[in-house]
């Protein structure tokens, strides 16, 4: 792919056969207010500069790029740098994405937005920005999921949200996305919904990528600065994938640079029990977007599983499919026991505590820096802090609190 | 002439209204399908949606996603939804069937697959939900090739310009969601889908059905006085929902001859009728 043709989506959001606009015609008059006021915001000086300055100011970036150097030198071969979004206010790469969206929302004179959340990171930042600028907020949670992450449920109510439990279906991360999409639908002259990921209907894959781009746009200047080159692989996990996009996007023109995506195996690909949509799904059509799907042969969406809410999730988004076809990116996939072994290896020899999700960036590390020379580089995006997971992390070691 | 238009255009001739209830493929059980829909002819159904069972039906409410629910649990894929049809098909060969589904198991069957097999086995029309007519260009090439109407919908917030775009692709009739929301949301505003009509029909030339809100004979008569057609849903799913599995198709049939006399008391209403091209 040659540097500067790079430019998905198109004009109506498609990135080749994927991404788009699947919605029913009675939320295609909301998409198109957002698309015109997302454009008309990108052009205003005034909107850029006061996204810069919340990232700045309140979710306190820069977030460092960190040299893991006990942990590279252990596993004896490339060095491995970490990006530090688990630095991020509220503890992941989400409020960058919060941040854009509730900016719009402003722009838009919304003054109640919605979410959808699984393990709850998404709602609590929906929440943060919800309360920072004085905005009426509802989050939708599968029921499931409400008894997994007490919690996180509890903070977002802190935050002074209400958070509307989802009976539907397997009541986690997919049903409460049907139930924002209706409650958005139903309300939608007074009501924004923030996704939290690159997937849904054009312009949301777009927007929060470009939302959370800021995340490979610093660790350009900061391996630039840091390491006199650039990394010889970016490697981020990917459930819906918005912490990976905005790490990959900077990076795509960017040639000579492996972008590596990691999905959950949950508990192996072979065993049906994962979440790993690039690695074992097949396209179709779901919740506004044509991509990778985890279907049984006659396309109903299958339920998934990872150690990780996080990547518990049946779809990817739409541009993680074009660049795995169009092979700019590569997608692996790492099981549950995997990412626990990475979790428990960074506690002990960084002092860090990472989200199960990232662990599985990070178990991908350990399997590739052995195989590489010392004088190569891996950047790891560490999207989020393993705090919310010190339950399932006890559990599975047979501790209780 | 497609069998849809000429249902339309038999009950222009005799001033009167389609109704066109709504059912989901296998709710409650696959066996009480075909029955059900002879019920809901003999109650005086013109045309019939039959809902294809999805595991995420996004722009549906409650119940009709917990009719889906019901029927994936029995295992009912879209290939036994067509067979439902053909074995309809034994008995009536008149009434339209639309089918009335999401996107994803039919591209998972392959559209050109679909069509064909919808085809043959005595299907009329297809509404793909979450095909608006950017996404569903050429699925209705697909769909007319094979002597299918494609369906497609309309909102209240619909541009002119999209009413036009709708227009171009569809055939048979456009569904017309009269509210904001999912099925089975709150009442409707029967002043500002009257206000809406006229335009939609002289723009595009195609019959438009109103559905979404309507639970009533009084609420299926006001529509039918400013509308081609009535779409009733989730209130003959309640229906089926809370009838035990023998008693099903005597209650639906009662619920929608009930629907169909209020609508035949507004024959030659005005309004209406100005979709002929």
């Amino acid at each position: 792919m040659a540097e500067h043709d790079y430019d998905l989506p198109d004009a109506r959001g498609h990135f080749g056969p994927y991404g788009g606009v699947f919605v029913a015609e009675t939320l295609i008059a909301a998409l198109d207010e957002l698309k015109e006021a997302y454009a008309a915001a990108q052009r205003d000086p005034q909107f850029v500069a006061e996204f810069d300055d919340e990232l700045k100011h309140y979710v306190g970036r820069p977030s460092p790029v960190y040299y893991a150097r006990r942990w590279s030198e252990l596993l004896g071969g490339a060095r491995i740098y970490l990006k530090r979004e688990d630095l991020n206010h509220t503890g992941a790469h989400k409020i960058n994405n919060c941040i854009g969206q509730a900016l719009l929302a402003r722009r838009m004179r919304k003054p109640r937005v919605i979410a959808e959340t699984g393990a709850g990171q998404h709602g609590v930042a929906t929440a943060t920005v919800a309360a920072r600028y004085g905005m009426e907020c509802v989050v939708y949670m599968g029921s499931e999921d409400i008894r997994r992450q007490a919690a996180n449920v509890y903070r977002m109510k802190l935050l002074g949200a209400r958070v509307v439990p989802v009976d539907s279906g397997s009541r986690t991360l997919k049903d409460a996305l049907n139930e924002a999409m209706r409650d958005w639908v139903t309300n939608v002259s007074d009501t924004f919904y923030i996704i939290g990921t690159v997937a849904g209907p054009h312009p949301y894959p777009m927007l929060v990528r470009d939302f959370q781009s800021i995340i490979g746009r610093e660790s350009i200047a900061q391996m630039q600065e840091q390491c006199g080159r650039q990394p010889d692989a970016v490697i981020a996990c990917v459930g819906g994938g918005s912490n990976a996009m905005g790490i990959f996007y900077p990076y795509i023109p960017v040639t000579g640079v492996r972008l590596i995506g990691v999905e959950a195996a949950g508990e192996g690909i072979a065993t049906g029990h994962h979440a790993a949509s690039l690695t074992a799904g097949r396209p179709g059509v779901l919740h506004g977007n044509r991509t990778y799907l985890l279907q049984d042969e006659n396309g109903q969406i299958t339920e998934t599983h990872s150690i990780s809410a996080g990547l518990d999730y049946p779809g990817v988004g739409p541009e993680h499919a074009w660049l795995k076809d169009s092979g700019r990116a590569e997608y692996v996939s790492i099981s549950d026991a995997e990412a626990l072994q990475a979790f428990h290896d960074l506690c002990r020899l960084e002092g860090i505590i990472p989200a199960l999700e990232s662990s599985h960036a990070l178990a991908y590390a350990t399997r590739l820096a052995p195989t590489l020379a010392k004088d190569q580089i891996l950047l790891v995006n560490l999207s989020g802090r393993g705090d919310k997971d010190m339950h399932t992390v006890a559990d599975r070691s047979g501790i209780k609190f | 002439m497609t069998k849809i238009q000429a249902v339309f255009e038999r009950l222009q001739a005799q001033g009167r209204k389609a109704l066109i209830p709504f059912i989901t493929a296998g709710d409650p059980d696959p066996a009480l399908t075909v029955p059900l829909l002879h019920a809901l002819v003999s109650a005086g159904a013109d045309i019939i949606e039959l809902g294809v069972p999805f595991s995420d039906p996004m722009a549906d409410g409650p119940t009709i996603q917990r009719a889906s629910e019901r029927a994936l649990a029995k295992g009912v894929s879209l290939r036994q939804v067509l067979e439902l049809v053909k074995n309809f098909r034994v008995d009536d060969q008149q009434t339209p069937i639309v089918l009335m589904g999401y996107a994803n198991p039919i591209e998972s069957m392959g559209v050109g697959n679909f069509a064909g097999a919808a085809c043959a086995a005595g299907v009329d029309g297809v509404l793909v939900v979450d095909y608006p007519p950017e996404e569903g260009i050429e699925f209705a090439r697909i769909l007319k090739r094979h002597d299918l109407d494609p369906i497609f919908l309309l909102a209240p917030t619909s541009s002119d310009a999209r009413v036009l775009q709708v227009g171009a692709l569809a055939s048979g009739y456009l569904y017309y969601v009269s509210l904001k929301g999912v099925t089975g949301s709150a009442a409707l505003d029967i002043a500002a889908v009257a206000a809406r009509l006229p335009e939609i029909r002289a723009r595009t030339g195609v019959p438009v059905g109103v559905g979404f809100g309507i639970r009533d004979a009084a609420t299926a008569a006001a529509v039918a006085a400013i509308a081609d057609a009535v779409v009733v849903g989730s209130r003959i799913i309640e229906e089926i929902e809370q009838s035990p599995p023998d008693q099903a198709c005597a209650r639906v049939l009662a619920l929608v001859a009930d629907i169909r006399r209020g609508m035949d008391t507004v024959m030659n209403a005005p309004g209406g009728t100005t979709w002929a091209r």
